[in-house]
C-alpha cells in the first residue's frame, strides 16, 4: 500500500490550506478534548453533589506537582524548538531538543512514580474516597498519554528519523504533528495541576 | 479493500446478533419450555435440561443490544460503507491514512473477539443491558468487564475511522467537487464522523471510570450505603449512578444518529437514481442533517426523564427533542417529494430504500411520546420503547443498508443480485418485520416492561398482550428463513450472478466513473466534476442522465 | 502553519518569552492557592491563571494564532459540546427533585 498516490500528505490543499496529517491530528485532539472533558465534568459533577470536599494538598505533594509542571512546560519549549531547528535545517539541534523533550518527559514520569508510591505507603489508594479515585484516574489516564507521547518521540529522535533524509519537508511536518500532541498533553496537565492539587 | 472487509464482519455480526434474539424469543413466546433441538447447547450453567436462566436471558439480551450497534450496524453503515464509497464518490484515490485504515479495523477486529468470548467466562457475558447501568454492571460478573475493554476497543475503532472519513472528504474531493457538488452520502458520513469523534470519548472516558469502579474500587457510580444481597457493600460510596447515565447517554444518543443518517445517505442516492430525478431540495436536506447533527447533542436526557430531574431541566430536554424531530421531518419530506412525479424503477435496492421511508416514519413518530415528559412516564421502559426504536433501527436503517448492498453489489464484484430472490427478501422481509414489531407497541400500551424474563406470564397487566408474543417470535423465526435468501443470493450472485456493465444503474456520480473491481488508486486518470451529484432527466440531453465528470 | 519563510530568530525569541510567561503564571498559580480567600474565589483566580497558560500554549506553540479557518471552526464546534458535556449534568443535579 504506497502512500505516494495520496495527495496532500506533504504539500497544502489550496482552498483548506492545511495537509491532511494536520487536520488528522487536530480532530485526533478534538476527540481528546471531549475525553478529558468528560473527566472533567465527572469531577465537577461529583463534588458538587459532595458535602464535603478534602483540599488536595493535603493529600498529595504541591511541590512535587509544581515540579512536574516545570517539566513539562520546559519539555513542551524544547519540542517547539526542535520543529523549529528543523525549520532551521538544523539536524544535530533537532537531536539536541528532542533528547531534551524525551528526558524531561521521564522525569515527569519518575516525579509521578514517587508520588504514587508515597500514596500507597500512606494506605491511600483510588477506592479511599472519591477525591483519590478521581486523582488517580485523571492523573493515571494522563500519564499513559505521556508514555504514548515518549514512545512517539523516541521513534522519531532514533529510527523514524532517518526521514530526514529522504523526505526532509515529510519529517518537519510530523515533527510538528508530533509536537501538537505533546503540547496537548501539556496542555492537560496545566488545568489538571490546579483541579486536582491547589483546590 | 478494508471496506469490504468490515462488510463482511459486520454482517456476520449482524446475523449473529440475529440469532440471540431468536433463543430469546423462543423463551418469550414459550417461558420454561425447553428449547427444541439445541437446547442441550448451551450447558447446565445457563439452560439446564435446555430450559433458559434468567440469567442467561440477560446476557442474551445485554449482548443483543450491543452486538447490534456496535458490531454490526455502526462497522457496516460507517465502516464498510464510508471507506468504499466515500473515497469514490469524492474521485480520491484512497482514504487518507491508509495504514490508520487497517488499524481501525483490527482494532474492530479485536474488541469482537474481546466481546464474544466474554459468553465463556464463568458467570457469562455482560448481563446489565446494552447500556450497562450503574451500579448493577458495576458488581455484575467478570463478563462486565470484557464488555468495558471491548467497547473502549469499538469506540478507539470507530475514532480512527472517522477522522480518516473527515480528512478524506474535506482533502481528497476531486478538482471541482465542491462541498455543494458532494453526494448527499458523503455529506451524510460527514456529519456522522463528527458525531462519532465528539460523542463517543465521553463513553470511554466512563467505561475508564467503570473498570475502576469494578477493579480499583472506587466509587465513581457507587452511592453510600448500597446494600447487596443483605450485605453491605464495600464501596466508600458519594459517587453516582445518574452521572453513568448521563455519559452514557451523551454517547448514545448522538449514537442514533451515527445509525440513521448513513441510512438517509444511501436511501437518498438510490431514490435519486430510481426516480431518475434530482433531489428536491438538495440544500435542505443537508442544512436539515447539520442541524440534526448539531442538536444531538442536546437531547440526551431525554432517556433519563425517570432519573428524579427536576422540571425546568426536563423541560428543556423535552423542547430541544420537540425541536430535533423537524430536521428528520424535512429529510423524510424531501425525500417523499422527490418522488413525485418520477418514473420509478421498482428494482431491489429502490423497494428497500422506498420501504425505509414509511418505516422510519412510524419509528420517529412514535418516538415523540417518548421525548414528551409527561406520556414517557408511562412508557418508559416498556415494549413501546423498544418497538419505537426497532423501528428506526431495524425495517428502518437494516433496510436502507440491504437496499445498499443491492444497489452497490455490481461494484463491489462486477455482477448484479439476482433480482427475483432480492424481491422475494424484500416481500418477506418487510412482513415478518412489521410482524414482529408492531404487536410490541400494543404490548407496551398495555404496560409490559421491557426486561422481562417470562414475557410477562406471571403478571396480570400482561395477560390481556401476553399471546402476541407467540406472535412475534414466529415472525422472528421466518424473517431469519427469508435472510437466508439473502445469504443465499450474496454469495451465488458473487460467483454465479448476471455479469454487470459499468455503470449499471446509469448513475451520475463518480464511484461509477472507476473500472471495477476499482484498481489501485481507484482512477485512471484523476476525474474533474463540472456539476452537481442528481443531475437526472436534464433537458435536452441525450441520455436521461448526466455524470458528475461528464465535460458538455 | 506554513513553513516557507519562517523567520527562525524571532520565532525562537517568542517562544523564551512565552515559556518564561508560563513559569511566572506557575508560580502565580501556587502562590495564589495559599492566599486566605473563599473556595470560590480561589477556583475562579486558579482557572483564569490556567485559562491564561493555556491560551499561551495552544495559541503560540501550537501555532493556533493564526491558524487556518477549518481548524478554528473545528475546535468552535469542539469547545461548544464540551461546554454541554460540563455543564447539563451539572444543571441537572442542580435541578434535581428533592426527597
Amino acid at each position: 500500500m504506497s502512500t505516494e498516490i495520496i495527495p496532500y500528505t506533504i504539500e497544502e490543499r489550496e482552498d483548506t490550506g492545511v495537509n491532511n496529517a494536520k487536520l488528522g491530528i487536530w480532530l485526533f485532539l478534538t476527540s481528546e478534548v471531549m475525553l478529558f472533558g468528560a473527566l472533567f465534568s465527572t469531577y465537577i459533577f461529583l463534588r458538587v453533589g459532595t458535602i464535603n470536599w478534602p483540599v488536595g494538598s493535603s493529600f498529595l505533594s504541591v511541590p512535587m506537582a509544581a515540579l512536574n509542571t516545570v517539566f513539562l512546560i520546559t519539555s513542551s519549549i524544547t519540542m517547539v524548538m526542535a520543529w523549529l531547528s528543523l525549520v532551521d535545517k538544523n539536524f544535530s539541534a533537532y537531536r539536541k531538543y528532542m533528547l531534551l523533550t524525551i528526558l524531561l518527559g521521564c522525569a515527569f514520569l519518575v516525579v509521578k512514580y514517587f508520588e504514587y508510591t508515597a500514596k500507597f505507603e500512606h494506605n491511600l489508594y483510588p477506592s479511599t474516597n472519591t477525591f483519590l479515585g478521581l486523582y488517580f484516574t485523571m492523573t493515571g489516564l494522563h500519564v499513559l498519554h505521556v508514555i504514548g507521547g515518549l514512545i512517539v518521540n523516541i521513534y522519531f529522535l532514533f529510527p523514524g528519523s532517518k526521514m530526514w533524509e529522504s523526505n526532509p519537508e515529510r519529517f518537519k511536518n510530523r515533527i510538528e504533528i508530533a509536537g501538537l500532541y505533546w503540547h496537548f498533553v501539556d496542555l492537560v496537565w496545566i488545568f489538571l495541576f490546579p483541579v486536582l492539587y491547589l483546590l | 479493500m478494508i471496506g469490504i472487509q468490515y462488510g463482511l464482519t459486520s454482517l456476520i455480526f449482524l446475523f449473529f446478533g440475529f440469532c440471540l434474539v431468536m433463543l430469546m424469543r423462543w423463551q418469550l413466546a414459550y417461558p420454561e419450555q425447553p428449547i427444541p433441538f439445541i437446547g442441550s447447547w448451551f450447558g447446565e450453567s445457563n439452560a439446564p435440561g435446555g430450559i433458559m436462566l434468567p440469567e442467561f436471558y440477560n446476557q442474551l439480551g445485554a449482548m443483543h443490544g450491543t452486538i447490534m450497534v456496535f458490531l454490526g450496524i455502526v462497522p457496516l453503515a460507517v465502516g464498510a460503507f464510508a471507506n468504499y464509497l466515500v473515497p469514490l464518490q469524492v474521485g480520491a484515490p484512497d482514504m487518507a491514512f491508509p495504514k490508520l485504515n487497517m488499524a481501525s479495523y483490527w482494532v474492530y477486529f479485536l474488541g469482537g473477539i474481546v466481546m464474544l468470548s466474554s459468553f465463556f467466562l464463568p458467570g457469562g457475558a455482560a448481563s446489565s443491558g446494552w447500556t450497562s447501568y450503574a451500579p448493577l454492571a458495576v458488581v455484575a460478573s467478570v463478563g462486565q468487564t470484557y464488555w468495558l475493554f471491548g467497547m473502549f476497543l469499538l469506540i478507539t475503532s470507530s475514532l480512527l475511522g472517522a477522522v480518516n472519513i473527515i480528512v478524506t472528504i474535506i482533502q481528497l474531493r476531486a478538482p471541482g467537487l465542491t462541498y455543494f457538488r458532494l453526494p448527499f452520502l458523503v455529506w451524510a458520513q460527514l456529519i456522522t464522523s463528527f458525531l462519532l469523534l465528539l460523542a463517543f470519548p465521553a463513553l470511554e472516558a466512563a467505561a475508564v471510570m467503570q473498570i475502576m469502579d469494578r477493579l480499583a474500587g472506587t466509587s465513581f457510580f457507587m452511592p453510600s450505603g448500597l446494600v447487596v444481597s443483605g450485605e453491605v457493600l464495600k464501596y466508600t460510596g458519594g459517587g453516582s449512578p445518574v452521572l453513568w447515565q448521563h455519559l452514557f447517554w451523551f454517547l448514545a444518543h448522538p449514537e442514533v444518529y451515527v445509525l440513521i443518517l448513513p441510512a438517509m445517505g444511501v436511501v437518498t442516492e438510490i431514490i435519486a437514481n430510481n426516480t431518475r430525478k434530482p433531489i428536491w431540495g438538495y440544500r435542505g436536506l443537508v442544512y436539515a442533517s447539520l442541524f440534526l447533527g448539531f442538536m444531538s447533542f442536546a437531547v440526551w436526557a431525554h432517556h433519563m426523564f425517570m432519573t428524579g430531574m427536576g422540571t425546568t431541566i426536563s423541560t428543556f430536554f423535552q423542547t430541544t427533542t420537540m425541536i430535533i424531530s423537524v430536521p428528520s421531518i424535512v429529510i423524510i419530506t424531501t425525500l417523499f417529494i422527490t418522488l413525485w412525479g418520477g418514473s420509478i424503477r421498482f428494482n431491489t435496492p429502490m423497494l428497500f430504500a422506498l420501504a425505509f421511508l414509511p418505516m422510519f416514519g412510524i419509528g420517529g413518530l412514535t418516538g415523540l411520546p417518548l421525548g414528551l415528559n409527561a406520556t414517557d412516564i408511562a412508557l418508559h421502559d416498556t415494549y413501546y420503547v423498544i418497538g419505537h426504536f426497532h423501528y428506526v433501527v431495524a425495517p428502518g436503517t437494516i433496510f436502507a443498508l440491504f437496499a445498499g448492498i443491492y444497489f452497490w453489489f455490481p461494484k463491489f464484484t462486477g455482477r448484479k443480485m439476482n433480482e427475483k430472490l432480492g424481491k422475494i427478501h424484500f416481500v418477506g422481509s418487510f412482513i415478518c418485520m412489521n410482524g414482529i414489531f408492531f404487536p410490541m407497541f400494543l404490548v407496551g400500551l398495555a404496560g409490559v416492561s421491557r426486561r422481562l424474563w417470562d414475557g410477562g406470564e406471571q403478571y396480570a397487566h400482561a395477560q390481556g398482550v401476553f399471546r402476541y408474543n407467540e406472535t412475534m417470535s414466529i415472525f422472528s423465526w421466518v424473517l431469519a428463513l427469508f435472510q437466508l435468501i439473502f445469504i443465499f443470493n450474496l454469495f451465488y450472485s458473487m460467483w454465479k450472478g448476471k455479469k454487470s456493465e459499468e455503470n449499471p444503474w446509469q448513475s451520475t456520480t463518480l464511484e461509477w466513473a472507476t473500472p471495477t473491481p476499482p484498481p489501485h488508486g481507484n482512477f485512471e486518470v484523476t476525474p474533474t466534476v463540472y456539476r452537481g451529484p442528481y443531475e437526472y432527466s436534464v433537458p435536452g440531453h441525450p441520455t436521461d442522465y448526466l455524470p458528475q465528470n461528464q465535460k458538455v | 502553519m506554513t513553513t516557507h519563510n519562517v523567520d527562525v530568530k524571532s520565532h525562537s525569541k517568542k517562544y523564551i518569552k512565552v515559556y518564561l510567561a508560563l513559569m511566572v503564571l506557575t508560580v502565580l498559580t501556587v502562590y495564589a492557592s495559599f492566599l486566605t480567600v473563599s473556595v470560590g474565589v480561589g477556583i475562579i483566580l486558579a482557572l483564569i491563571i490556567a485559562s491564561v497558560k493555556s491560551t499561551l500554549v495552544a495559541g503560540i506553540f501550537m501555532h493556533l494564532f493564526g491558524e487556518k479557518k477549518i481548524i478554528i471552526w473545528t475546535l468552535i464546534l469542539t469547545i461548544i459540546f464540551f461546554i454541554f458535556l460540563i455543564l447539563i449534568p451539572l444543571f441537572s443535579s442542580l435541578d434535581s427533585i428533592k426527597y
